[in-house]
């Protein structure tokens, strides 16, 4: 794999060139280390642009961050002497800082199983090749092109505690009706049903996609071995979405850690208690509060969360691929 | 070049909208009852998921008055209004921060789908010290949530004198390592031959790039454009930090900032929502092929 890398520009064959490693340690006659020099200088200009863009925009806020969680800087410029480890000590005893990752961990159960399963659903329905392709796929993929304000506004009104379309329905049925946004805890439930419709879509394309690849000469074997529709679904099916749902589980949780937009929004920027996710924190602390420096300590705790997260979810697919 | 050298480079692309017609089960009868209950689950899901978007249809052409006194009908007892529209086009704002998405995500998606097409050529391809570590160290950034740099990178926007412009706006949003890893796993599976035909003919690698590669790879770079360009269309949390002008704003920003003013006029509310989502639909109906293939093609990371 990365030996095809480092052969791919070679001019025919060439023994100098050692796969990986253009810096072998053997001289070279000088025309073809010129050669090779201006192999480099290629190679760098085809790197500049992005290299420049990724250590300014990535690299540099990456480790800048650093210093900053160290210092009492503000956003107005004052402060910025060295305090140690103090704004990390702060946040870790910050009871709002530790109820925000609650928030942003329950969000991420809430919506995770959800939005894989439905997406599992639509994508099984959809793929049984019923007519009206291109009306399921308008249907369910439509919203996510949607921005999160575009959403945010349909979703306050559907939950209206007095005219909203969530509690019309609840009436309809006989039930009670819900202060849905303005309710301690359900309000994080509700921007979760919210963030369902509105994502849904797009690990249903991916799961779509999926089942296009599986070959369909396995459903024709196992229908001659006399499997019926369901036999396939739970043999051939199924099985073969294992990988793929592992992807997708890994995009869909980074993704509910990381919200922001709609809850923000939603509550019309109204933080509560019980809603409010990690990255509002850091926006608050950074933003409302002035406090660049605890933001920063704030930005980096959620940082580590989400490597933890990520690096947890390696350790466990590759266990599953090795036992399989 | 050959039709197979083609559709070898086609093959990242999946097309879920092949569906094919007969993908019944094989031995399953056309109109057993499995695929009767199917159908009908798929146009109760489909309802379900279209009737929000429906619902605020139909509000954005009631009068406050109806629109206020909620109700499930379809035209309110005023009948129907174009009323809210004219209110939100009326005051102005709204055409500037369409234009405002318009061309910066136009921008970021050129600059995005260039600097990372020329980056990934190069670790491709191009043999230079610490080609393997570099890539490793992009690739590895692709952890990092861009909401935990939101306040160093503002931090670095003041120190620029970029806050509140359109390259502060801009320029920290095209760097997207996914893409970098998308394109580099395509130029990869692009056979090397074709290149080196050239290159005997005494054309160096920038011409190489532009006249071998870049056409072969079209349609790929289609596909993450279309991508790059809608993150770039509903981004919020970046522009909202770093635009506080209200004629620099991008609609979603701009649309949120006038919401609280407009707090309890929900036809309006519906209507500003409606002309917000309306060109990227719009988009969808006429391009829905390309914008699946697209983004199941980039969402998977080229998988």
């Amino acid at each position: 794999m990365t030996d095809v890398m480092a052969d791919r520009s070679a001019v025919g064959p060439d023994p100098e060139v050692t796969p990986g490693a253009a810096s072998g340690p053997r001289p070279a006659p000088p025309t073809q280390r010129q050669a090779r020099r201006r192999g480099q200088l290629a190679a760098w200009a085809f790197l500049a642009p992005f290299m420049v863009a990724f250590v300014l925009f990535v690299i540099w806020p990456l480790v800048h961050g650093v210093f900053l969680s160290l210092t009492d800087q503000s956003l107005t410029g004052s402060g910025g002497s060295f305090i140690g480890l103090q704004n990390y000590s702060e946040a870790l005893s910050d009871a709002v800082m530790w109820r925000s990752i609650g928030n942003t961990v329950w969000f991420t159960v809430l919506t995770t199983v959800p939005l894989v399963l439905i997406a599992l659903i639509m994508a099984l329905l959809v793929n049984t090749g019923l007519p009206g392709q291109w009306l399921w796929r308008l249907s369910f993929f439509m919203p996510f092109l949607l921005a999160s304000t575009v959403i945010s506004q349909i979703w306050v009104w559907i939950f209206n505690p007095e005219i909203g379309a969530a509690n019309e329905i609840l009436s309809a049925v006989g039930l009670e009706p819900i202060a849905w946004l303005q309710t301690a805890n359900v309000d994080l439930i509700s921007i979760a049903i919210a963030t369902i419709w509105w994502t849904v879509g797009f690990n249903f394309l991916l799961y779509l996609a999926a089942l296009q690849n599986i070959p369909t000469l396995q459903y024709e074997a196992a229908a001659v071995d006399g499997a019926g529709p369901w036999r396939q679904l739970f043999s051939i099916t199924l099985p073969q979405l294992g990988p793929v749902t592992g992807v997708i589980l890994i995009l869909q949780m980074l993704a509910s850690l990381k919200l922001f937009d709609q809850a923000y929004q939603m509550m019309n920027g109204n933080s509560s208690e019980s809603s409010r996710p990690i990255v509002q924190y850091i926006f608050e602390a950074g933003f409302v509060g002035y406090r660049f420096g605890y933001a920063s300590a704030i930005s980096y705790i959620f940082f580590v969360l989400i490597v933890l997260v990520g690096i947890a979810q390696m350790i466990v697919l590759r266990r599953r691929k090795e036992d399989s | 070049m050959s039709t197979t050298t083609m559709t070898k480079i086609d093959a990242p692309v999946a097309d879920v909208t092949q569906v094919r017609r007969t993908n019944r089960m094989p031995g399953e009868k056309p109109f057993g009852l499995l695929r009767i209950l199917a159908f009908a689950a798929l146009v109760l899901m489909a309802l379900l998921w279209l009737l929000p978007v429906f619902w605020a249809l139909v509000t954005s052409f009631k009068t406050e008055t109806d629109a206020a006194s909620g109700g499930l009908d379809l035209i309110g007892p005023s009948g129907f209004t174009t009323q809210a529209f004219e209110a939100i086009l009326s005051q102005g704002n709204v055409y500037i921060w369409a234009l405002n998405s318009l061309w910066t995500s136009a921008v970021i998606t050129a600059i995005t789908v260039a600097i990372s097409a020329l980056a990934a050529y190069a670790f491709s391809r191009l043999q230079f010290k610490g080609n393997r570590w570099l890539f490793l160290m992009v690739i590895a950034s692709i952890i990092v949530p861009s909401q935990a740099l939101i306040i160093p990178l503002y931090y670095q926007m003041l120190t620029f004198n970029m806050v509140d412009t359109y390259w502060g706006l801009i320029l920290p949003q095209v760097v997207m390592a996914p893409i970098v890893f998308i394109l580099k796993k395509f130029f990869d599976a692009v056979p090397v031959e074709l290149e080196d035909a050239a290159r005997v003919d005494g054309a160096g690698r920038l011409r190489v790039f532009f006249s071998v590669v870049l056409p072969l790879s079209r349609p790929i770079l289609g596909a993450v454009s279309i991508f790059v360009f809608i993150q770039a269309w509903n981004n919020f949390l970046w522009p909202f930090l770093i635009i506080n002008d209200t004629t620099l704003m991008t609609l979603p920003v701009g649309l949120q900032t006038v919401l609280s003013a407009y707090g309890v006029q929900y036809s309006q509310v519906m209507a500003q929502a409606v002309l917000a989502a309306l060109p990227l639909v719009i988009v969808f109906l006429f391009y829905q092929r390309q914008i699946v293939k697209g983004v199941a093609t980039t969402g998977f990371g080229g998988q």
